[in-house]
């Protein structure tokens, strides 16, 4: 029984080997001295988004990349960069894929548009409404 | 109601299945690739990752002759089956240059021992630094850089021994 636990455990365990193993880089998981430097690479860092967990975004994701990522923010804030310089930095890399923060480029624009479309689909709906009550 | 208004919504439903079936048949390609293609190196300056091998910068690429830069790891388990395939391209004239992400010196000795060495240098790359300047997301990956220092293709994932006529090729094209 114990051994059959251990193996099952070691068996859970297999995604570990996926991982390097050195430590997280120095700022991954450790805060800018500086309060105000810290909100801004945090604000940024939950609009990057992980190379690895796709759906999360490197303030988030436990991925190693992504701590490599929270380190590079940090040390570009703490030097000084301000975050539409490091985002534009990542885009000229990755795309605005690696971006959370909607664009004006053509395939944003239903993002953009879809809001206006359903008030006017409700105010419409309100209207129908309200002239047949009026009809009654 | 006229029957058209009465049937929309399961006419929605039905489109809504079949969005859904036809992404389960098809799903999204999640590889993201890098926009360097045909642009510059990022100027990185790696220190060597073993003793016994060179370090690796931007100006080591910029000689005149292309060179295959594989981003690797001794932790990565598809980088053992493309050792074997880097060897082969290395025997047919391909120059392979390594960078190890997140690595330490006798983890990778040990992983060149055990499964062959094809790099004439590898840079360590330890906090994913130049990984990310050259807008990989993972290893392994693949960059084809011609004499002049210019990105000329990517590849994502592991080069397989199917695609070596190929890498050949773009690695020809590159000179």
């Amino acid at each position: 029984m114990r051994r059959a636990i251990i193996i099952l455990a070691l068996i859970a365990a297999q995604p570990l080997l996926a991982d390097s193993n050195l430590p997280p880089a120095y700022w991954a998981n450790r805060q800018l001295p500086d309060p105000a430097q810290e909100a801004k690479a945090q604000a940024l860092m939950e609009e990057l988004r992980c190379l690895v967990c796709q759906g999360q975004s490197i303030a988030d994701s436990d991925a190693e990349l992504a701590g490599d990522m929270r380190d590079l923010v940090r040390r570009r804030i703490a030097a000084g960069e301000n975050p539409p310089a490091i985002r534009a930095w990542l885009v000229q890399r990755y795309g605005t894929w690696i971006s959370y923060k909607p664009t004006g480029e053509p395939a944003a624009w239903p993002l953009w548009l879809a809001p206006i479309a359903l008030l006017l689909v409700g105010a419409f709906l309100i209207r129908r409404r309200i002239r047949l009550k009026a009809r009654d | 109601m006229s029957p058209a208004i009465r049937f929309a919504p399961l006419a929605l439903l039905l489109v809504f299945i079949i969005a859904l079936i036809w992404r389960l048949a098809t799903p999204v390609d999640t590889n993201v690739p890098s926009k360097l293609e045909g642009k510059p190196v990022p100027t990185f300056d790696l220190p060597a990752a073993i003793p016994t091998k060179g370090a690796l910068s931007t100006s080591d690429l910029a000689t005149g002759r292309p060179h295959l830069v594989n981003i690797f790891a001794s932790w990565c388990v598809p980088c053992i089956g493309e050792v074997k395939v880097l060897q082969d391209l290395k025997a047919r004239g391909v120059v392979v240059e390594g960078i190890a992400v997140r690595d330490r010196p006798e983890d990778i000795a040990e992983f060149l021992a055990r499964n062959g060495d094809p790099y004439e240098r590898i840079g360590s790359d330890a906090q994913s630094r130049v990984q990310i300047a050259l807008g990989s997301s993972g290893v392994p990956e693949s960059f084809i850089v011609d004499g002049t220092g210019i990105i000329r293709y990517q590849h994502i994932g592991p080069i397989g021994a199917a695609d070596v006529p190929m890498i050949l090729r773009k690695v020809e094209q590159a000179r």
